[in-house]
Parts: structure tokens; sequence; C-alpha cells
């Protein structure tokens, strides 16, 4: 494994993805930015399916955005959208994120530790194998899953929190699921969403994932496997098939 | 229902004496009009969208579509469009979806602006034999150059240039996703645009792999909606385009109904089969011009900074400022898609009623950008309702560096304008994804037909430019004395900067 260290510091973000791409093309797998602070767009459009970035620091916006394969763990909180149109690959985040977390992701997983922004997995979508996934350990803000064409979402509301209590959660939702842990006030649910309690199938589909996630953080997934889940998901897969009519 | 039928929107009818019963109309007419019984064809004329293929197809000229058969009692106010929408609407309670561009009687600034050409003193100049320089760059243009004298003397440029897209006609095909039109129409535009050396379109729709041949021909645009966008899909297309909004309806989302999404066009689109394929009003990521520039800038990075990305919105009252915010977002284009931009389908009350002319957005995004001193910093492309060639040497002496076409395009590939592309029964095979119908149209031959149609436009702007003494399309751009208002009001020849007709 070859391993490549970046420091960050006073560094553009366009010099220091020129970097990253530079030490992938030059058979790196391993490439460790020290010193990010708020650079945006770090890892955007870059390939690479053994290739592990690791971001010591707060990363800006767009974190992995059009990403195709890598991971990238940081080490610290990310501003808004990471995963942003994400196609393939794995952002762990260890800390919180901004808002629009996951927006419009294709593939891959987005994993962040404690809590997410408003209008986290908007528009995400999947096709045949892809299938992306988004898991907060604590809460998510309002709008939750907006707009939602596929993919699953989950919200843990770990350490005591409550994962959602805020409203239009899958207003919108047209495909894939939202899973959150515990129950959610029918009140803070979107237009064209509906919530029931997650079967013991839909738990069993989730338990590899939670048990992934807890093993990132070092977390026990003993209870986070035996709580009660509430499954979101849509109430039509055609939200605007009445609409119209035809001049 | 109360209401009862109303009448035909056109009555069809085949004379005996010329028609042979050949069934060509039967076989062609994709909105079932025609029926074959024993030797007698039999019409339903409510069916008809009057789209022509059979008249087209009709080896002797036996058939008659006559629009508007029966009279309502005449009225100013109450016409007849009114009336129905009432009626359409008191049977559903829906929103009407209509199709093709702005249907309402508006006056055309375009009709009411001519040309100038010389007369004894400035001579004109005949394209024949005279160089005329159509080559258009569509990007950044650095406002200085910095440059270095080498001791061999030459000398070095040291300002960095960023991409530009070289056009050879200032005349490129906007964008019609796959899925609004058909695999064959996409096919036939994209041979067309390689052929010219220009560009067109993807729409938001992703890129099918049978473009690939000609994707560096292709503008890849990104949506609200993000449909088939990776990275491959980026770094195969010569630009990139954001589309913000869109002339036919401003300020609202597109939706693909789910019976649109076939195997293919899921494909493309990275969305399930048969599922609602749903582009909302806003990105999610664009909240305000600075979003914007992140989503510029978020695709410059993606793309190493290799690409040209544009900015496309509708053309609505504030767009001077909004073109002002965009081109200082690193973008390097902005396009300007006027009112009478065409759609496959939209409410009806936003293709007629919101939005404004492009001639006078593109002449007031001009003068903004001029007075700001940033005009050098993105190109304008006019777009939505370019009819013929002297619409394009209009707009562009009211300041636009090039053209997107799209309806006149589709009408090179025999689109007759019936406006009901959202039923997706295209008898054409242009806006339809039905097998049967998109086969009828056959990309080499339709290609042909669209390269035509953009080299004679190039001629006659070739020709106007000559008579006008101009032998550069540089020349021609934002020159405003070129033309000339004819009965448009004190007001508006204010904002398109042009004197009146005899001074």
């Amino acid at each position: 494994m070859t391993t490549v260290r970046i420091d960050a510091h006073r560094l553009h973000y366009t010099p220091l993805n020129q970097k990253i791409r530079a030490a992938i093309a030059d058979g790196a797998t391993e490439i460790i930015i020290d010193n990010v602070l708020g650079q945006r767009f770090i890892g955007d459009g870059v390939r690479g399916d053994d290739v592990t970035i690791t971001v010591n620091g707060v990363p800006g916006g767009d974190l992995g955005m059009f990403m195709s394969g890598p991971t990238i763990i940081v080490h610290g909180n990310a501003d808004h959208a990471p995963g942003n149109t994400m196609d393939k690959g794995k952002i762990i985040i260890h800390g919180s994120a901004g808002d629009a977390v996951a927006h419009s992701m294709r593939g891959g997983r987005v994993y962040v530790r404690d809590n997410i922004g408003y209008r986290g997995g908007i528009h995400m979508k999947q096709y045949m194998e892809k299938r992306p996934i988004l898991v907060v350990g604590g809460a998510a803000r309002a709008f939750l899953g907006e707009y939602m064409a596929g993919g699953l979402l989950i919200v843990l509301g770990l350490n005591g929190v409550t994962p959602i209590s805020e409203r239009g959660v899958g207003s919108g939702i047209h495909g894939g699921e939202i899973l959150v842990r515990g129950p959610v006030d029918e009140q803070h649910l979107g237009v064209g969403a509906k919530q029931t309690p997650a079967t013991e199938e839909q738990k069993a589909m989730i338990k590899p994932i939670i048990e992934d996630f807890a093993k990132q953080f070092n977390l026990d997934p003993a209870p986070l496997l035996v709580s009660d889940y509430t499954r979101i998901s849509p109430a039509s897969a055609r939200p605007f098939a009445n609409k119209y009519t035809w001049e | 229902m109360s209401i009862g039928s109303i009448p035909f929107k056109f009555k069809v009818s085949i004379d005996p004496d010329r028609c042979m019963s050949c069934g060509r109309c039967v076989e062609n007419c994709s909105y079932g009009v025609f029926k074959k019984e024993g030797d007698d064809i039999r019409i339903n004329s409510r069916n008809c969208v009057a789209c022509h293929r059979c008249l087209a197809f009709c080896p002797r000229d036996a058939i008659d579509i006559e629009e508007k058969p029966n009279d309502y009692r005449s009225h100013p106010l109450w016409t007849r469009e009114v009336r129905e929408a009432i009626f359409n609407q008191a049977k559903t309670g829906k929103i009407i979806l209509a199709g093709m561009g702005n249907a309402k009687p508006y006056p055309v600034i375009f009709d009411r602006l001519v040309l100038d050409a010389c007369q004894v003193t400035n001579p004109s100049i005949d394209p024949l034999r005279e160089p005329m320089e159509l080559r258009t760059y569509i990007g950044k243009k650095p406002s200085s150059l910095k440059l270095k004298q080498l001791p061999d003397g030459e000398v070095e440029l040291i300002t960095k240039l960023t991409p530009n897209l070289q056009i050879e006609t200032p005349i490129m095909i906007g964008h019609m996703s796959y899925g609004a039109i058909s695999l064959n129409a996409q096919i036939a535009l994209a041979k067309a645009v390689s052929r010219i050396g220009t560009f067109m379109g993807t729409g938001e729709g992703g890129l099918h792999e049978s473009l690939y041949p000609y994707q560096k021909n292709m503008i890849v645009q990104v949506a609200s909606g993000r449909f088939g966008v990776d990275i491959n899909y980026l770094e195969r297309g010569a630009a990139i385009e954001i589309k913000i909004g869109q002339g036919a309806k401003p300020g609202i989302g597109g939706h693909l109904p789910g019976e649109k999404v076939c195997a293919d066009v899921s494909c493309t689109r990275m969305i399930p089969e048969g599922s609602d394929a749903i582009s909302p009003a806003p990105h999610h990521d664009i909240y305000s011009i600075e979003d914007l520039k992140q989503l510029v800038r978020g695709l410059k990075e993606a793309t190493e900074w290799k690409k040209p990305v544009f900015v496309k919105i509708a053309a609505v009252h504030n767009s001077a400022a909004i073109a002002a915010g965009i081109a200082r977002s690193s973008a390097d284009a902005v396009v300007i898609d006027g009112f009478r931009g065409g759609t496959g389908a939209a409410p009806r009350v936003f293709r007629d009623h919101v939005g404004i002319p492009v001639e006078a957005a593109v002449a007031s995004v001009d003068a903004k950008l001029r007075q700001q001193g940033i005009r050098n910093e993105v190109s304008i492309i006019a777009s939505g309702g370019i009819r013929e060639s002297a619409d394009v040497a209009k707009i562009i002496c009211l300041g636009a560096d090039a053209v997107y076409i799209g309806t006149s395009a589709l009408v090179a590939m025999g689109c007759r304008v019936c406006g009901t592309c959202y039923q997706g029964n295209c008898a054409w095979g242009i806006a339809t994804q039905k097998p049967e119908l998109v086969r009828r149209l056959d990309p080499e031959t339709n290609s042909v037909q669209v390269e035509n149609l953009i080299h004679g436009w190039t001629l006659e702007l070739a020709e106007l430019m000559g008579a006008a003494g101009i032998n550069s399309i540089e020349s021609l751009r934002g020159n405003r004395d070129r033309l000339r208002g004819y009965m448009l009001d004190e007001g508006l020849m204010e904002v398109l900067d042009v004197k009146t007709v005899g001074a």
C-alpha cells in the first residue's frame, strides 16, 4: 500500500484536488490530507475503488461530489452536500454534516456519525444494482428524504437524541425508503409519504448495514439491532400522475 | 356530462374521387383517425391533431384537413381557446398540459425589427468572392492579454486562456432529451451537428451510448433531477450546461411520465423502468447565486477545468441582473431561453403566460453585462422561437453570440408543430418512444435535412452580413445600428436600444 500525505494548510481546493489525482495516478491507495480547513470539492469526480482518502480537519461543501469509487474518511465535521451526485464509494464522517447530505446520490454509502442538516438524502435515486445508502447516527432536520426516488436512508437517533423532530419528511418521495429508529410523529411526514412499523424482514435487510456503520465508529450494534424501526415509503410511485389533463 | 361534447379541433375528409383505398393513411395515422372497413375508410375526426402524416403520405392528395370546422359565436374576449379550457377543467379539475411553445398571439418583436443594407457609400460585400467569417467561439474571453517578448523575436502568451467551443456557424441545436424525443431523432441531430461543426444539447436525459461517436459535438446537461449524470457523462461532453430554467415553463420543474420511461430511457436516465422522472423546480443545492457558483465550480473541478460550463435560464423580468450574477460565477456562457421556447409538455398556463420574449431579454442582458464591464466573461446564447436566418441575424445584432434552435430542427425532420408531443404518439417518430413509430424516422436522411437547414441559414446569414458591408460575425454582434424598429413603442425601443425606422 502506497501512502501519500498532503498538507492542505493554506492550499486552495484546485491544487489540492490536483495533488489527490496525481497521487492516485501514481498508484497511491492511501492518501492522508492534514490541516483541511473548509476546502470545497475534495475528491470531486475522482475514481479509484481501492483508494482511501483520510481528511483530517473540516472539509468544505460538496465533499466527494460525482465521486466514483474511493472511500473518504473525515475526522471532523463536514459542510453541506457531502456525497452530492456521488456514483460509487464511501464517505464516513466522524462528526456532523450540513444540509443536502447525499443529494441526488446514485450509488455508494454515506455514514454520518452525528447529525445532519436540512434536506438530507434529497432526491437519492437507484438503478439496477446501484442503490445509495445514507446512515445518520444522530438526528436529521426538516425535509429529510425529500423527492426521494430510490435508495435507503437510515436515521438512528443515537445518544438519546430524537431522530426526527421536524416536518416534511419524505415530501414528494416516489421511490426508496427511510428507516427511522423508534416512532415518528405522523405530523412530521411530508406530502406523499406514509409510515408503517418496519417488519422483521425489513429489519433483517438493514442489519448488515447497521453492523457496518457501528464497526466504522466503534459502536456496539446490539442495541440498534433490537430496536423497533419506522419505515417511511412513498404513498404512490406516481405522485404527479393525476395532476394533468391534456389540452 | 352536462357540458356534452365540444366541437372537433380538425375535420378530416377524403375526396372519394381521388382516394384509391390504398390504406396508407390508416397505416400512418398514430392517433386512430382512420379505420379500414371493407373497401371504405372511416374517419374519426375527433382524434385528429393535424400532424399531417396522412396528408404527407397520401399518394393521391385525397385528404383535406380543416381547422375549427364548427364556429362558436365569435367574441374577442371569450375566445374558443378560453371556453374550451374551461370545459376541460370543469370536467377534470386538473392542470391543463400542453405542448410546443407559447400559443398566444402576442406580437413578435423579431417581425418588428428590420435589418440594414449598404447603398453607395459603404459598399456591400459579395460572400461568393470575399471571405465571410462566421466562426464563433463560445466561452470566456480574457479582458486583457499579457505577452512576453522572447529573445528570438517571438512573443509568448502569458495569459492563461479558458477553454472555448469553436463553432463554424453561430447556430447550435438546443437541449431536447432522450425521453422527450426519440433516440433516432437525437442521432439524426447529432450526425448533422458533427458534420457541420456545431453542437447540440443532450437535455436532461443522459447520453445514450449510440451517441458516444458524436460526443465531441454534444453539450451535456445537468438539471435539477440530475438524471443520467455521473463522472463519465460529464467527461464525455464537449461542454456542460446547468439548466436552471426553461422558456416554455419558467420557474417549474419537469416531469417525464413513467409510461415514457422504457428500458432504454431508463438506462440512460439511470432510473427504474416505468418510474416517473421528476425534475424538481429548483436544484436542491442552489438557493442563491453563490450556490450556483458552487455548482459551476463543482462541475469544473470534476472535469479538471477542461470544459466550458453554461448556465441556462428562462427569460424573465430580471434576466439582466441574474445574468450579471451568472457572469461572475465562473460560468462560460449564459443561455437565455425566451417565452416562445418549445417543450414536449408544459402546463398551458405557464407556456402561454410566464416569461418574456428572448429579443428583449438578450438585449437587456447584453446591455447590463457591458455596463458592468463583464461582457467578455460570458457568451450569450439565445434560444426560444428562432424560426429563420433573419431571427439569427437580428438576435446577434441585439447582443447574442450564438443561438440554439429546437423546434426549427424538428420541423426539418417533418414535425408539423401540432403541439401534442406530450401524448407520446408522434406519427413522425420524433416525440415518441413507441418502437413502431420511432422506426419511421431514419437518422441518416433526417440528419441531411437538418444539415441542409443549418447550411441554408448560414448561407443566408453570410448574404445578410455581406449586404450590410460586414465580413465578420464579430462586427454584427451587438451592432444595434444595423437594426431599426418598425412600429415598436418607445419603451421597447429603449430596452432594445434600437432607433425607429427612418431615424
